[in-house]
């Protein structure tokens, strides 16, 4: 093949990326002005991305439920969580908007539970002070996106549905559009734009055990880091300690958080409530320490406290762990989470559970065969959430590069090395409409630029390259390819890390790029998810390449980061983050970087609030 | 469990035919992890749309045994296995490839409902009040994760191609939603009637029988609107005041 052969399309806002960060930015970008062309690029069908699968709620001070609550303490509790890693400036703007962005939301048509007053109702969630979690029983994300959806459909915003961007066009040292393919047909599309906002979501795909859909091939992240952007926090890798582990075909699939928030407690074989073994001195003060004080914070006592099962979510993974690991387990390789015990406390029980968690209750007993209200579920730690991500400034969500912006999951900053439930979908709304609007702001300040005809031709060039290998000898075909991946970094950059394991990684990535540059493709190019997993290998290997260096050179144990080789957390290393960027010889460098500095005002607020 | 064929569709808008592929099934199997079996072992090439794989997303629907399902959600244990499992394309929309059809009809027909219209805030800070019992009224119908299995089945849209003067169940749930939305006010009766042709449909529930979210989509939310526009075009009452120019859009 000689001159690529692609349809052009302009825009001033280029969205990559069409789930709840996606679509805030779109929405933001185009009220920027009636001027402002957006277009979003959604690799699967409009509404489909996985902010759907968030089910617990949004996170956001409204002190609805409790009037104690107020956005310190909402950046207090933020802070703590992500161990105090956290882009401070980042926690600070998200505590203070979340309100505001929730609110409008309701405005747009959003439709969450109520307080009898009338008011937007909050649920409790891991590590959150107060119940702070504004929802609609466990489908949040689903009203969440719907919303958005169906408000952005009216701004005259251009859908990209079932289009792959597998590349970013960067000239003079700027973002200048994207190319990608259309699934339908399989051709080649270049969009020519100012400003590019990544909103990919995350990786969960290069793991085995993942709850994320074959969407999560870190695409956003790779795009950056291929632009020349520089990525950061990338060792830190949330496992939701809750998944489902049976039978093999569900393994993975989240089970909400809301479950604990509702009363929901872990036990491991001989039903001993593990949980209260074992709380961190930063959480002593805040948790309980009866199982009848966790169940009155449950009922909504102010002068309760926390039930350890919703302490942060990397210790809950750790602590489940453990008790697999101790031969505790229960039979299919996981722990009981049990929410039918509340019948012992609560009056119709059984309705009230499947009121609260709908979801939860039809998803066990149409996959598992358990019917919640009456059995536990068993359930073991999935790969949930990427922390780290492109780094982005703090009050613009703009990476490293001019031109290239990032939000939702895909950047990185707000979380530090935990992120707490409920603050992911406040984090796209929040951070989403940040981006849109710098962006559009971006893109009426500077004019079109180049397009380099080079890049495409050589995108293009790449993506065709698998049609032209003969079939595999000895390499495999790309899911065999991706297969071994997922089960490589599950094994030995998961939840327990150390070293020699992930030494032997590297390793193991190599080779597994070797093969992925062989793998080749039958078919032709219409709807072929042969050539679309060959294709996705590319950026997949890039961010496990990133987690795994990051992982190594983090010598300590911190949040959702846990070396077994080093168990403790190391002072020094606290005071650092890891920025992962492409060299001058084009391999990947670890460089550390100083954690942004806390200003004084903001470390009162931590001091005040512990 | 042992080793299950499946008859899957495979082809393009040109046309195509069923091919058998024999694969074995463990425990808790769905029809999605077959076909991505199949895909990751016989046929790389067989195109299939998913997500989350939970239920959630509504993007795996195809027709199981005749059935339209979504793929995610059918356990083959639930299914005669002493036969081929039969798996096709939804019939209502234009095939692309294999399992896939083109469902971007139903993201244009969406463009065409009034939107969300909400009465001025409640509150002086911009925001409102509404109570449970009214947000519970929709909430049914916001459940609609937009599988589009509704359409498929709607013989209006099936056997009748009525696609230029129907918007099926799936809009029709969707406009009840907005119609009976707390807070909002537009009045969406008279595009109903017309374009959007509720008239046609005549309550054989074959799409309540599908929904993969148990929506009562005819008792709930087709029969009400059904009502509504009927009340408003066709009570003599308001026929009159209408006339004389003395209707408000009161409902």
């Amino acid at each position: 093949m000689t001159a690529a052969s692609y349809e052009t399309f302009e825009h001033d806002v280029l969205v990559i990326g069409a789930g709840g960060a996606g679509l805030r930015a779109a929405i933001a970008a185009s009220a920027e002005g009636s001027g402002v062309s957006v277009g979003v690029v959604c690799k699967s069908l409009l509404g489909k991305a996985h902010t759907v699968m968030a089910e617990g709620g949004v996170a956001a001070a409204l002190a609805n439920v409790d009037d104690r609550d107020n956005w310190r303490v909402h950046f207090a509790d933020t802070m703590r969580g992500g161990q105090y890693m956290n882009d401070p400036r980042m926690a600070e703007l998200h505590a203070r908007e979340a309100p505001d962005r929730v609110r409008e939301l309701e405005a747009w048509g959003a439709l969450f539970d109520r307080t009898p007053d009338g008011r937007i109702l909050q649920r409790q969630f891991g590590g959150h002070a107060y119940p702070r979690l504004a929802h609609v029983g466990d489908r949040t994300g689903l009203e969440m996106i719907r919303t958005l959806q169906d408000h952005g459909v009216h701004r005259g915003i251009a859908f990209y549905m079932e289009c792959t961007v597998v590349a970013l066009l960067v000239d003079a040292g700027r973002v200048v559009g994207a190319f990608g393919y259309e699934r339908e047909r399989g051709r080649f599309r270049v969009f020519h734009a100012k400003a590019v906002v990544l909103a990919t979501g995350g990786i969960g795909r290069a793991y085995r055990i993942t709850s994320n859909s074959w969407e999560y091939t870190g695409d956003g992240q790779a795009l950056a880091y291929e632009a020349g952007a520089e990525l950061v926090d990338m060792e830190f890798l949330q496992f939701h300690p809750t998944g489902m582990v049976w039978p093999p075909s569900v393994r993975g699939i989240l089970v909400t958080e809301g479950v604990r928030g509702e009363g929901g407690i872990l036990l491991n074989k001989d039903g001993h409530r593990f949980m209260f073994d074992e709380i961190p001195p930063a959480y002593q003060q805040q948790t309980a320490d009866s199982e009848d004080e966790g169940w009155r914070y449950v009922l909504g006592d102010k002068s309760a406290r926390r039930p350890p099962e919703l302490l942060t979510r990397d210790h809950v993974a750790r602590c489940i762990v453990r008790e697999i690991k101790a031969g505790r387990g229960s039979p299919h390789g996981g722990v009981f989470l049990d929410i039918a015990w509340i019948k012992q406390r609560l009056p119709k029980a059984a309705e009230h559970i499947r009121r609260k968690l709908p979801g939860m209750y039809h998803q066990f007993k149409e996959l598992a065969g358990v019917d919640i209200t009456s059995e536990p579920m068993e359930v073991g730690p999935t790969t949930h959430y990427m922390m780290g991500g492109v780094r982005v400034d703090a009050e613009t969500q703009m990476s490293t590069v001019p031109g290239l912006f990032a939000a939702g999951e895909c950047a990185a900053g707000l979380h530090g090395a935990n992120r707490l439930g409920g603050n992911s979908l406040s984090d796209l709304l929040v951070f989403g409409k940040r981006a849109g609007e710098f962006a559009a702001r971006f893109a009426q300040e500077h004019g079109a630029g180049r397009i380099p005809a080079d890049q495409v031709e050589a995108a293009s060039r790449n993506a065709l390259a698998p049609f032209d290998r003969s079939p595999a000898a000895d390499g495999g075909g790309p899911y065999q390819v991706q297969q071994d991946l997922q089960g490589m970094m599950q094994d030995l950059v998961g939840i327990v890390r150390t070293q020699t394991e992930m030494e032997r990684a590297l390793e193991g990535l190599a080779a597994l790029r070797a093969r992925a540059a062989q793998v080749p493709v039958s078919g032709n190019r219409e709807y072929n998810p042969g050539w679309h997993t060959a294709l996705d290998l590319a950026p997949l290997l890039t961010v496990s390449e990133a987690v795994t260096r990051s992982a190594i050179e983090r010598t300590e144990s911190r949040g959702a980061h846990f070396r077994e080789d080093y168990p403790a957390k190391d002072s020094g290393l606290g005071k650092i983050r890891l920025v992962v960027k492409r060299g001058g010889d084009g391999r990947m460098q670890v460089a550390r970087v100083p954690v942004p500095p806390v200003p004084p005002e903001l470390q009162q607020i931590i001091e005040e609030i512990k | 469990m042992g080793t299950v064929t499946f008859r899957i569709w495979r082809g393009d808008g040109a046309g195509g035919a069923f091919r058998d592929y024999s694969t074995p099934v463990t425990e808790g199997m769905v029809v999605l992890d077959a076909m991505h079996q199949i895909q990751a072992e016989q046929a790389p090439d067989l195109a299939v749309r998913w997500n989350c794989k939970a239920g959630r997303c509504g993007s795996c629907s195809a027709e199981v045994n005749g059935m339209p399902k979504l793929m995610c959600m059918t356990r083959l244990a639930d299914l005669p296995q002493d036969r081929p499992v039969t798996v096709e394309p939804m019939k209502a929309f234009p095939a692309i490839r294999d399992l896939v059809t083109d469902v971007s009809w139903n993201y244009r027909v969406k463009t065409t409902i009034t939107p969300f219209t909400p009465r001025p805030p409640d509150a002086p800070d911009g925001t409102w009040r509404m109570q449970q019992r009214d947000v519970d009224r929709v909430m049914e119908f916001r459940k609609c994760i937009e599988c589009f299995l509704c359409q498929d089945v709607c013989h209006v849209l099936r056997e009748h191609r009525m696609h230029d003067r129907f918007i099926g169940p799936r809009f029709l749930v969707y406009a009840a939603a907005l119609e009976m939305h707390p807070l909002d006010t537009a009045d969406r009766r008279s595009e109903l009637r017309s374009d959007q042709g509720i008239g046609y449909c005549n309550i054989t529930k074959c799409c309540t029988t599908v929904c993969p979210e148990g929506i009562t989509i005819t008792d709930n939310a087709i029969i009400p609107l059904k009502e509504r526009v009927a009340d408003d075009a066709y009570d003599p009452v308001r026929k009159l005041l209408r006339l004389l120019g003395l209707s408000r859009p009161d409902r």
